[in-house]
């Protein structure tokens, strides 16, 4: 985030580190700032999914019996392979950071890449996991078709909405997870570059840091997903 | 008294500084590329003040097409049931959204509040840059939305009718949603900025009763923006692909919509007044020559009024379809927010009792923000109350109500602050007759266009109506009267104002005899807003004469 913006106004006798901001007296100033403001970003994050975690809840508790039943459709084992990934690329991502602070830029590049094929892997699963829903017309209930295990139908035979309600929430939510997963590639690449450069090192990481906090919560989002869609039995 | 501080302090001032934050550097680009924050809550104010005149424009039509039950003028219809619809909502969307979230915090915190505290700047300077470009976009889409075919939903939204509708609804919740990330943006920067950046000495209950205010704005921008921010999303996924939410035909729930909305929009009724007290709490004090009674209440307060914002959310829909336990625990909370604003209100007048005013314009500001604020936060107890609500839910008494507060409130107290640190933001001195006048217009044309409304809506006059009675047509054409009132004393305060940019900078560094660091440094301020690093040395409010050799 905080790139060199050394004021060119700036009327103070100059030595100290370049990746200080003319507005701030320390260093460390500076780096308690920067991570309220991200930890402040992260409460926004937590609110924003906490609004549709709200919005399952409610819906869960309308059609208990249709949500046990559709989530019998998910893949499970995908479902647990990717929350393994998450747990790994969080593993690396602290390690990242880790060799941030230990001013060692070969580790630091190299776990940063490691976290970013995790990510890729994450994103591939789900591609398959998606393409079967589509493939079973596993969607909002618009688009919902009937399947063989639906028990919960009106005398006509229609089935009820319930089914296309879990998926609706189903794509919104690990969709949006997904969202933050295509953006942690872009800002773990972006620091994995400028770390390729050697501009981190005990003295300044915290891009490398607040990046970490991103890519823990993210991973900490999937952690609540997993049983809340995988684990309904 | 006023006059010998006032002297004191401009014989204390060094000469003004050639180079200040205006001059030190040249030409648009450096505007557009700014991270000063002094500049940025310029550029935000005139991004504010143009969406309050847009919104205004629409406000004085809306009362012009209710002139007469036929809304006729000249012998001709002005407009259309279906314009009037969009033209309210637009008026709507566009002061909430627009101009009242930013108004104080944007505009005139980002100014003010880095000077308070003693700091450089605020935070995180390019987030706040960012955070005016989100504005800007969220401006232009929302503009774009109103040629393309404009929305007719009401600023809230309501599904199912917002799903369903043929106005642009998707262009329009996309604005509010990039606005929203200004909003956030700018609450993450004031939050880290107060906790971070206070001067040397400056400890939680030495800032300045404003920063109080404009933290617990920013504590719930940062944490009810974001859930605008997702059902907002989810209407947009509604009307795209039919996702069966908000929509009984696909299994959704459309009572669930207002939930979520009221949970972000209530507490952002304290994004909008809270700012509002913050100016207030600034002016009594300085032109009462006086300690602010009960700094420490009054700093409270305000962050109990943000808290209490995020459990009220439910009396918005006394009459929608909620269970009645949820009414009733609804309502006894929503009793308790009366207390936080008695307690402001008390302080302020405790401020007042004894002290040596003096009734300048800012001064002026304050003691109407005082009576009309008094007003809305009264008549908020009736609609509050289950019994009288049912019958009031929907009427013109809500219209005035939330007037009396958000114009008659924090308009009213953005006016005050303009006024109060126009001197500090453009080195000039406003003419103080024209703008004392410019505010009793203001006091007396909001008092004829809103006062009558209760009247109006007390006797049943719906509100959002294009038709109306005829008995209703005496209090409808006064309120409209009235708007005109206030339309030509607004008038006359921005012509004032402008006016005085003309003028050579004349302004000194402290007119007010104000105790907050903003004073100490030059009008307008250098750059880096003060040549030496401030350390406080007093409380703030502390209008003992200083001894003055420091």
């Amino acid at each position: 985030m905080s790139t060199s913006t050394v004021d060119l106004h700036d009327q103070h006798e100059h030595g100290h580190d370049p990746h200080q901001q003319h507005h701030f007296a320390t260093m460390e100033q500076q780096f308690d700032t920067s991570k309220i403001g991200m930890w402040l970003f992260l409460a926004t994050e937590v609110l924003l999914f906490g609004g549709l975690f709200v919005g399952f809840g409610l819906m869960q508790s309308r059609y208990p019996q249709e949500f046990l039943e559709a989530h019998e459709h998910l893949q499970r084992p995908l479902g647990a392979l990717n929350t393994v990934v998450l747990l790994i690329s969080s593993f690396t991502m602290v390690m990242g950071v880790l060799s941030a602070q230990r001013s060692d830029r070969k580790k630091l590049v190299m776990y940063l890449v490691l976290t970013i094929i995790c990510a890729c892997i994450f994103l591939c699963v789900k591609y398959f996991e998606y393409s079967h829903k589509f493939e079973e017309h596993l969607l909002p209930p618009r688009w919902y078709h009937a399947q063989p295990g639906d028990t919960v139908r009106d005398a006509a035979g229609n089935v009820s909405h319930g089914y296309g309600t879990f998926f609706a929430f189903y794509f919104m939510m690990t969709g949006l997870h997904g969202i933050h997963i295509l953006v942690g590639i872009f800002l773990l690449a972006w620091i994995a570059i400028r770390a390729n450069r050697g501009e981190f090192s005990k003295a300044y990481y915290t891009p490398v840091d607040l990046v970490g906090l991103y890519w823990h919560l993210v991973d900490l989002i999937w952690i609540y997903l997993f049983p809340l869609y995988y684990l309904i039995k | 008294m006023a006059n010998t501080l006032t002297s004191q302090a401009r014989t204390a001032d060094h000469p003004r500084p050639a180079v200040n934050y205006l001059n030190a550097q040249k030409g648009i680009w450096s505007w557009l590329t700014t991270v000063d924050h002094k500049r940025i809550g310029i550029m935000y104010l005139v991004g504010v003040l143009s969406a309050f005149l847009m919104g205004g424009i629409f406000a004085l039509f809306v009362r012009l097409t209710l002139l007469n039950p036929q809304h006729m003028l000249f012998g001709k219809v002005l407009m259309t049931a279906e314009t009037y619809n969009r033209v309210f909502t637009l008026h709507g969307a566009i002061m909430v959204f627009l101009f009242i979230i930013p108004s104080v915090p944007a505009a005139l915190g980002n100014f003010v509040l880095p000077l308070m505290l003693g700091a450089k700047d605020v935070a995180f300077p390019r987030l706040n840059l960012a955070s005016f470009y989100f504005w800007v976009f969220g401006a232009l889409l929302a503009i774009t939305s109103m040629v393309v075919g404009a929305v007719d939903t009401g600023w809230t939204f309501y599904t199912p009718y917002s799903t369903t509708t043929q106005g642009s609804v998707g262009l329009m919740t996309m604005a509010v949603f990039i606005l929203g990330f200004s909003s956030i943006f700018t609450g993450i920067n004031f939050v880290a900025t107060v906790h971070k950046l206070r001067a040397p000495g400056m400890g939680w209950f030495d800032m300045p009763l404003f920063v109080w205010g404009i933290y617990s704005t920013a504590i719930i921008q940062v944490l009810a923006t974001p859930v605008l921010g997702i059902t907002l999303v989810l209407l947009l996924l509604e009307r795209v692909f039919s996702i069966g939410i908000f929509d009984p035909k696909l299994g959704g729930d459309p009572v669930l919509f207002q939930h979520f909305f009221w949970f972000y929009s209530h507490p952002a009724v304290y994004i909008m007044i809270l700012p509002g007290m913050a100016i207030i709490s600034e002016l009594i004090p300085t032109f009462s020559r006086k300690t602010m009674f009960g700094y420490r209440a009054v700093a409270y307060s305000s962050v109990s009024l943000a808290l209490l914002s995020f459990i009220v959310w439910g009396h918005h829909m006394f009459v929608a379809g909620q269970s009645q336990l949820a009414t009733v625990i609804f309502s006894a909370l929503t009793f308790l927010v009366a207390i936080p604003s008695g307690v402001k209100m008390f302080n302020w007048l405790g401020t007042m009792y004894n002290g040596n005013i003096s009734l300048e314009t800012p001064m002026l500001y304050a003691i109407s923000f005082l009576l009309l604020f008094g007003i809305g936060g009264l008549t908020g107890i009736f609609l509050g109350t289950l019994s009288t609500d049912v019958h009031l839910t929907d009427t013109y008494f809500v219209v005035a109500h939330f007037h009396y507060v958000m114009m008659g409130g924090t308009v009213i107290a953005f006016i005050g602050g303009l006024h109060y640190w126009w001197p500090k933001m453009t080195g000039r001195m406003y003419t103080e007759k024209w703008a004392a006048l410019g505010c009793v217009l203001v006091f007396i044309g909001f008092n004829m266009t809103f006062l009558t409304q209760f009247f109006l809506g007390s006797r049943g006059m719906p509100r959002r109506y294009y038709n109306y009675l005829d008995q209703y047509q005496p209090l409808h054409a006064f309120s409209t009267y009235g708007s005109w009132v206030l339309g030509a004393g607004l008038f006359l305060t921005a012509i004032n104002l402008l006016m005085s940019l003309r003028k050579p900078m004349d302004a000194p560094d402290n007119p007010w005899g104000g105790t907050t660091l903003e004073w100490k440094t030059s009008s307008p301020p250098i750059e880096h807003n003060f040549e030496d690093q401030p350390v406080l040395d007093r409380a703030p409010y502390d209008y003992r004469p200083q001894p003055v050799a420091r």
